[in-house]
């Protein structure tokens, strides 16, 4: 990585935990201090599978809307600023600049993430006594958690790239949803006919599908995730998220930064 | 070589909803700026100043025209290594110190892990900042951010800095502090280029300034030019304003104020018409040879053509 | 300029073979995943009205997703030849929780639902209990009754009930008349296939479902050739009552003028003649739901 990618990417990451981005850990665990007993109060044996479900859930859901919000100013405000003149009129490539936003929110985001991680996995020990050798699997379901920020990250920066931060919260948020039901409007295209279904079937492709991504309920069920599947959903969030990055980069490219 | 070569620079901002209308922000500008050279870049606010200095940034592309800076093209990200910016009234990431800042300038600018500490304190206490440690940018003064935003601009030593405006906003001590620093930077034999609005900052400053208007360069001048030129005309004040009528002819715009009588006079006419005043028993109060300023160089360059109908 | 213009041509050319590479990768992603696609939710939320409380009013919407979900699920399982379905009644209870007034959940699924396995889930009380949820939220809807008969008397065998479907059904204002004359048959007739048959050739010609038109057409099929077995048994019947023996082969049957040539199959092939004077068709795999006196003959 050169120094100029490292250093912004490093800065953007500075950003964020100056900015208190990870007070958002002390509601989590709050979160799931309190969810345990409360949802164990409803059914005895269920305590498990609720504490892995409202944990995997928030380390999702706290990521993506720490990915929208930050990610619609990490270019509209650089330039709202002006701190982007100072960085552009420095051997700094534009694509360099972002990139290196990309991977300092990404790497908000994981830290994030890990730490998230290592609190759900203390509250398993101290409500559940025990740590299963299953147990291990939601790691897989981390993973592809993760694997659905990068693609978050992107898309959001996508829009950054070129709108203001309301219409970029708003489209990246819409996408976060139509991804989530990524498998329904596969299914919608594969029920309609004519002109609809090459239209819709087109959509379905080029949006992004976060359905096979989320494996919460399935381990949370204790149920296997395929090595195949850990292999094709690395590749397809790799690839799509680098797609939507070289999109921004492209317009960001061409873009008079007034 | 020339330290900064503008050829035919032009920027159009497409304007209106279609975006079919072109609003021409600068026109086909052409400038030569020497190696070492102090330069101002003169004209009111929307002139065009801050439209210039954007494109020879690679912040704004252009609509035609180049430039090369110390012979090389000035978007060729190699060249930034040796030039360096402060923008109008710049902001910084205010979450960060100023050694940390200019520690990410530094990198950015490819500054050497081995020497940026050592710079970076060097830099501190030439722009008077060596004592704010650890302290972030938010609690600065305004004053203290614009030296910050000059230290910024040459942390990585460069040959040719660009200033936007640099003693705006700044109350008076601040304004002759960064006009201090412009001057150790010309001391040191940098090449400046500076934008400003302020005649009497351009004048105490700068070798040669251009003046821009309406995104049109209006003219270049030597700045000594206007200090060393002889005096073209005199201003001459007198008592006795029933003088005034013998020499009517000559005297430029005369004000009369009670039986005091306030005249401009060409040089060449003073002789002649002191000669009239004495016969008429005028008492003459003063007589003043007037320089032409800068200021007045740079009114006539922006009013000279504002009677033609101005396509804009 | 030239280098910008070029910067742009490879960072386009980037794109679209990511792109490319995105979408393959995410057809990898769909194979590996294959049916169990979005079953995992839809076991997760154990009730409509949870679905509905979080669906934060969006709930017709998200009715049309179940109803899709519950469609792709029943398909995708029916052409792996399925033995289970058990998901598919959820879905249908979610779909219509979310949107009571989805008169297609109820008169598609109530079919899916009733068949017997692997065409359908083999559950004809579910598929009632549906019919009757529809029938309470929109009782002007007089088809949803039709549906209620059909499922009584094709799956359930329970001619009473159909024919009091039948009847409500006719009362409902608007009704067509015929729901009035099926009402009727089931009280004579019940038993009769070609009561069966106008069941299913209604289904056929009011359906949109593909799924459901196939299957009534195979039904339609199967009915034919089971009025065509009895009608030639009568006739082998009439030979023996005439020449005290069966005939041997179906040119006995043409010599005495019984039959006018060899009879054949809705595929064209010939029907099997036996000794004993019963007929039978060449491959009884083809008639899928062919019934000879009450009885399948596939099992």
């Amino acid at each position: 990585m050169n120094s100029r990618l490292s250093a912004i990417t490093l800065n953007t990451f500075r950003e964020a935990v100056r900015d208190r981005v990870l007070y958002n850990l002390i509601l989590f665990v709050l979160l799931l201090v309190a969810s345990a007993p409360l949802f164990s109060q409803i059914s005895i044996g269920l305590e498990k599978l609720m504490l892995v479900n409202v944990g995997l859930s928030s380390i999702s859901l706290f990521g993506v809307i720490i990915a929208i919000f930050i990610g619609i100013g990490l270019v509209s405000k650089e330039i709202e600023k002006k701190t982007l003149y100072t960085i552009l009129s420095r051997p700094v490539r534009r694509w360099e600049f972002i990139a290196g936003k990309y991977l300092g929110l990404l790497l908000t985001l994981v830290v994030n993430a890990v730490l998230m991680t290592a609190g759900f996995y203390a509250a398993l020990l101290i409500f559940i006594h025990s740590l299963a050798g299953t147990d291990a699997r939601m790691l897989i379901a981390v993973y592809f958690i993760v694997l659905q920020f990068m693609m978050m990250v992107a898309i959001t920066l996508l829009f950054s790239a070129f709108s203001s931060p309301i219409f970029s919260a708003t489209f990246a948020f819409a996408l976060f949803v139509i991804g989530t039901f990524g498998e329904d409007l596969k299914n919608f295209a594969a029920m309609s006919h004519g002109a609809t279904k090459y239209l819709v079937t087109g959509a379905a492709y080029i949006l992004p599908n976060f359905a096979s991504l989320n494996v919460i309920s399935q381990v949370a069920h204790e149920q296997n995730v395929s090595g195949q599947l850990v292999l094709f959903n690395t590749i397809y969030a790799l690839l799509y998220s680098v797609a939507v990055t070289v999109g921004a980069i492209l317009i960001f490219e061409r873009r008079d930064l007034k | 070589m020339h330290a900064i070569e503008i050829r035919a620079l032009s920027k159009d901002y497409p304007v209106g909803f279609w975006k079919r209308t072109l609003r021409p922000a600068l026109k086909s500008l052409d400038l030569t700026i020497e190696a070492g050279e102090t330069f101002g870049f003169l004209g009111p606010n929307g002139a065009g100043k801050t439209t210039t200095l954007k494109l020879l940034m690679g912040i704004i592309f252009p609509s035609s025209g180049s430039a090369t800076i110390l012979g090389k093209d000035f978007l060729d990200p190699e060249i930034k290594r040796k030039i360096g910016f402060l923008p109008e009234q710049p902001y910084f990431y205010d979450y960060l110190s100023a050694p940390e800042l200019l520690d990410y300038y530094a990198q950015l600018s490819g500054v050497p892990a081995g020497v940026r500490k050592q710079r970076i304190g060097e830099l501190l206490s030439r722009v008077g900042l060596s004592d704010v440690g650890n302290k972030q940018l938010r609690k600065f003064s305004k004053g203290m951010l614009q030296r910050v935003g000059i230290a910024q601009a040459i942390v990585h030593n460069p040959d040719v800095i660009f200033l936007d405006e640099p003693m705006s906003g700044l109350d008076p001590v601040g304004r002759h502090e960064v006009r201090e620093l412009i001057q150790s930077l010309k001391d040191d034999g940098k090449t400046i280029f500076f934008s400003t609005h302020i005649l009497s900052d351009a004048e105490a400053l700068c070798d040669r300034v251009a003046v821009i208007h309406k995104g049109e360069l209006r003219g270049v001048g030597v700045v000594n030019d206007f200090r060393s030129s002889v005096a073209d005309k005199t201003e001459v004040i007198w008592l006795g304003a029933g003088a005034l009528r013998a020499v009517e002819e000559s005297v430029v715009e005369p004000h009369i104020t009670g039986d005091t009588v306030r005249g401009t006079v060409q040089s060449a006419d003073l002789d002649r018409v002191l000669d009239i005043l004495r016969q008429r028993h005028a008492r003459l109060i003063s007589v003043t040879p007037i320089h032409r300023t800068l200021e007045e160089y740079f009114l006539s360059k922006t009013r000279e053509r504002e009677k033609e109908p101005v396509q804009l | 300029m030239k280098s910008r213009r070029q910067a742009n041509v490879t960072w386009g050319l980037l794109l679209v073979a990511l792109l490319a590479g995105a979408i393959v990768s995410r057809r990898q992603v769909d194979k590996v995943r294959g049916t169990q696609t979005t079953l995992e939710d839809a076991l997760y939320l154990p009730s409509g009205k949870t679905v509905k409380r979080l669906s934060l009013g969006y709930s017709s919407l998200l009715a049309d997703i179940y109803w899709t979900r519950a469609v792709q699920y029943f398909g995708a399982r029916h052409v792996r030849g399925a033995q289970h379905y058990e998901l598919l009644d959820p879905l249908l209870e979610i779909t219509t929780d979310l949107d009571p007034n989805l008169i297609v959940a109820y008169e598609n699924g109530a079919i899916f639902l009733s068949q017997k396995v692997p065409e359908g889930a083999g559950q004809p009380d579910a598929a009632v209990r549906l019919l009757e949820k529809g029938i309470r939220a929109n009782p002007l809807y007089w088809r949803l009754y039709f549906t209620l008969g059909f499922v009584h008397y094709v799956d359930r065998h329970d001619y009473r009930a159909a024919e009091q479907a039948f009847q409500k059904g006719s009362e409902v204002p608007g009704a067509l008349p015929w729901m009035g004359v099926m009402a009727a048959r089931m009280a004579e007739h019940a038993d009769d296939p070609a009561t069966a048959a106008y069941l299913w050739k209604t289904i056929y010609e009011t359906t949109k479902d593909k799924e459901i038109k196939d299957t009534a057409e195979k039904h339609l099929i199967s009915l034919r050739v089971e009025s065509e077995l009895d009608e030639l048994e009568r006739r082998t019947k009439a030979y023996y009552e005439s020449r005290g023996a069966y005939p041997e082969e179906w040119s006995d049957l043409i010599k005495v003028g019984l039959l006018r040539g060899v009879p054949v199959d809705p595929n064209g092939v010939p029907y099997r003649l036996r000794l004993d004077g019963t007929v039978q068709v060449a491959d009884a795999k083809k008639f899928i739901y062919l019934e000879r006196h009450g009885k399948p003959l596939n099992k």
